[in-house]
């Protein structure tokens, strides 16, 4: 993995890094760079409560919250940002306005490299919204001044319309830590984390690719 | 939250609200992911939070899961599918229905006071 100077990371929900980017994080923590993971929601509209549940409505984003801090302090994550925008709404504010946040975040902690979801090929609504955010705020920098922008994608078109991606990291050696934050989520891994568990310990194959190899896509301006 | 056993401790929470100005949360949600997994689902959901109203009537029915009916000055608010509740620390009434893998589809809150 190629040495960074200051890699931001800018996703909508609490357990977005822990899946697909947690291993790359924790890489970069490893090789000193500064991380910054800017988290735009708390995770409101999360739906998992437990059976029985262990929680609500109301006081979820407050278990969440607890969990994006623990998960962070997994990965070693020293600038962690909660912005405080509501879960499934980042689509519905002013577009204009969120890039402009986006921008004086990307021009406060000038980073080498931005981490964010690919518009468009990221599923959820929120993931799009952020993701295009990002995109808006980077475009409008002069070319030269741009940082690189690796993209997470994973809708069921992503590889058939953007080819496969085209940058992978292998992050076993930091495998531990990716399952400490994953774990760190349990309200929204624990479910299906006692599967993973299994899994591992039989060193599933299918799941030790899909845990050590974090997939992104280098995102191509047309501009 | 509490399996709604008894609705009368529902509805005697619900008669407390009546007749003064409430904020309401309510939504219903398949979950963003639910087209993603299977493409042939077609996925709806509403939401809105901290409507103001003021209900002359409210009433808890059916049978696990219930409905809760609402006739507000100008017109109606329901939920179906309610499983659980419980009246919150902040004396809010918080309803829920949760399917049988305890992920949440449909809430419906009243409070006298804004929700967050
Ligand atoms: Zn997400």
């Amino acid at each position: 993995m190629e040495k960074e100077r200051h890699v931001l990371v800018v996703f909508p929900h609490p357990d977005d890094e822990a899946f697909g980017v947690s291993g790359t994080i924790a890489t970069h923590v490893q090789n000193g760079t500064p991380v910054t993971y800017a988290c735009l929601t708390l995770g409101e509209m999360g739906r998992n409560m437990g059976n029985p549940p262990f929680t609500n409505r109301e006081n979820l984003p407050k278990i969440r919250k607890e969990e994006l801090k623990a998960a962070a302090a997994a990965l070693g994550i020293q600038d962690l940002r909660m912005l405080g925008y509501r879960d499934k709404t980042v689509e519905f504010e002013d577009d204009a306005k969120l890039a402009k946040a986006m921008l004086s975040l990307i021009n406060e902690v000038n980073p080498s490299l931005i981490i964010t979801f690919y518009p468009g090929y990221s599923v959820h609504p929120d993931h799009d919204a952020t993701g295009a955010a990002v995109v808006r705020a980077v475009e409008s920098l002069p070319a030269a001044a741009r940082p690189k922008l690796h993209c997470v994608a994973f809708s069921n078109n992503c590889v058939e319309e953007l080819g496969e991606a085209d940058i992978v990291h292998n992050i076993s050696a930091v495998a531990e830590k990716k399952l400490a934050a994953i774990q760190a989520h349990r309200s929204q891994t624990e479910q299906m984390f006692g599967d993973v568990t299994e899994k591992l310990k039989n060193q599933d194959p299918q799941m030790m690719v899909w845990i050590n190899n974090e997939r992104f896509w280098t995102y191509k301006f047309d501009k | 939250m509490e399996p709604i056993k008894d609705y009368r401790q529902v509805q005697e929470a619900i008669n407390a609200f009546a007749n003064q100005d409430v904020y309401i949360h309510l939504e219903t949600t398949n979950g963003a992911y639910a087209s993603h997994h299977d493409q042939t689902f077609f996925s709806a959901g509403a939401y809105i939070r901290n409507a103001l109203v003021r209900y002359e009537i409210g009433k808890i029915t059916g049978n696990d899961p219930y409905r809760v009916g609402l006739k507000i000055n100008l017109g109606w608010i329901y939920a179906e599918g309610l499983t659980h509740f419980e009246v919150d620390e902040q004396n809010r009434l918080l309803l829920a229905g949760h399917d049988n893998k305890g992920k949440l589809a449909v809430a419906l809150e009243i409070s006298a006071t804004p929700f967050e």
